[in-house]
C-alpha cells in the first residue's frame, strides 16, 4: 500500500541565500558602526585629512574668512575644540591665548579654535570674555569633530608641519607651560 | 458733540493700546511654539534627549535660538535646516531619507512583512499537516478496527483464563 503524503515545500534556495546574505550584511554594518564608535579619537601618527574651518567675523586668519589645514604646511597647528557652554573650557581659555601670544610673532605655530555645537552669540561672548584673539570658527555640521572623533570638549590636537597628528590633549590644560612643552616637541 | 469726540478719541486710544499690546505678544514666540520645533530636534551633546526637555545650558541656548529665529519670521523647515547645517543631521528626531538612513525606514516594514509571510506559510503548513494526519488516521482507523477488536477480545479471553 502506498500512501500519498504531501511533500513539505521548503523556502526556495535563492530566498534562503538572500535572507542569510541580508542578515550577514546587516551584522557586518552594525559591527563596523560599533567598531568606529569604540575607536576613540584619532591617534598620534595619523595623517590628518584636509578640512576647512569657516571663521567668525573678527577672528579671521590673515584676512581669510575660512582656512584649510593644508594652508598650514610647515607650521605646527594647535587645534582646540571648545564650546561656550563648556565649563572646563573656561579653565584653559586664558592659557591658550597666552600661549598663542607667545608664538604669534614667530609664525611657526598656528592656533585654531573649533567651536563645537554652539550658538554664535554665546560663542562670541565667550571669546570676548576671555580676550581670545586667535582664529576661531564654528565646526559646521560637526564635520571636523566627527573626523577627529572627539569624545567631548575641551580637546586639543597638535598637528606637525607635515600634517601628522603628534599629540592629543583630552580635557583642559593646567598651565601655559604644558602647552608650550607640547608645541616645543616639533619646533627646531 | 465735544463729549462724543472725547469718547471717540478715548475709544480709539484704547483700541490702539490693545492692538499694540497684541502685536508685542505676537512678536515673542511662546514656549509651546518653541517646543513644537524643539521636540523634533535632539540635543547634539547629550545623547537621546529631545531638545524640548533637555535641561542643560547648551539646550537652553538652542531653545532661545529657536525663539529668536521664530521671531525673525523663519519657518519650521528653515530652522530645522539651520540646525542640520550647524550641528549635523543627527540633531533631527527623524533622520533624513538619504543614504544608509533609508535602512531605518525600509528595514522594519520589510522585516514585519517577511515575518508575516513566514508565519502565514507555517500556519498553512501546520493546518495542512494536521488535516492530512487526521485523514490518514481516520483511514487507518476504519481498516484496522476489526483487527483491533479481535486483538482486544483475545486479550480479554486470555485474562479470563488466567483467573
Amino acid at each position: 500500500m502506498t500512501e500519498n503524503i504531501p511533500q513539505k515545500r521548503g523556502v526556495p534556495l535563492w530566498a534562503q541565500v538572500s535572507i542569510w546574505l541580508f542578515i550577514v550584511a546587516l551584522l557586518v554594518l552594525v559591527g563596523v558602526i560599533l567598531g568606529k564608535r569604540q575607536q576613540g579619537t584619532v591617534q598620534p601618527g595619523d595623517k590628518i585629512p584636509d578640512f576647512t574651518l569657516p571663521l567668525f567675523s573678527g577672528y579671521e586668519y590673515a584676512g581669510e574668512s575660512e582656512v584649510k589645514l593644508s594652508d598650514f604646511q610647515g607650521k605646527v597647528v594647535v587645534l582646540n575644540f571648545w564650546a561656550s557652554w563648556c565649563k572646563p573650557c573656561e579653565q584653559e581659555a586664558a592659557e591658550l591665548e597666552e600661549a598663542w601670544k607667545f608664538y604669534e610673532a614667530s609664525g611657526d605655530v598656528v592656533f585654531l579654535g573649533a567651536d563645537y555645537v554652539d550658538t554664535e552669540p554665546e560663542a562670541r561672548a565667550y571669546l570676548k570674555k576671555f580676550g581670545i584673539t586667535f582664529s576661531n570658527g564654528p565646526d559646521m555640521g560637526t564635520k571636523i569633530s566627527q573626523m577627529f572623533r572627539i569624545r567631548g570638549v575641551p580637546e586639543t590636537y597638535f598637528i606637525d608641519q607635515n600634517g601628522v597628528l603628534y599629540f592629543v590633549k583630552v580635557g583642559p590644560f593646567v598651565s601655559v607651560d604644558e602647552i608650550k612643552s607640547i608645541v616645543a616637541q616639533k619646533l627646531p | 458733540m465735544k463729549k462724543t469726540l472725547q469718547i471717540l478719541t478715548l475709544v480709539l486710544l484704547l483700541a490702539g493700546l490693545f492692538t499694540s499690546v497684541a502685536f508685542a505678544q505676537d512678536d515673542v514666540p511662546t514656549d509651546d511654539e518653541v517646543n513644537a520645533i524643539a521636540k523634533q530636534l535632539y540635543c547634539p551633546v547629550c545623547e537621546n534627549t529631545p531638545l524640548d526637555v533637555c535641561p542643560t545650558e547648551a539646550c537652553r541656548q538652542w531653545r532661545e535660538l529657536i525663539r529668536t529665529q521664530l521671531s525673525e519670521g523663519m519657518t519650521e523647515q528653515q530652522i530645522k535646516d539651520y540646525f542640520v547645517a550647524n550641528y549635523g543631521a543627527r540633531v533631527l528626531a527623524e533622520p533624513p531619507r538619504t543614504g544608509l538612513n533609508w535602512l531605518v525606514y525600509i528595514l522594519p516594514p520589510v522585516i514585519i512583512l517577511l515575518g508575516a509571510f513566514f508565519l502565514f506559510r507555517s500556519f498553512r503548513e501546520w493546518t495542512k499537516a494536521s488535516a492530512t494526519a487526521s485523514a490518514v488516521s481516520a483511514e487507518r482507523g476504519e481498516a484496522s478496527s476489526p483487527a483491533k477488536d479481535d486483538y482486544v477480545a483475545r486479550l480479554e479471553e486470555e485474562l479470563k483464563k488466567r483467573k
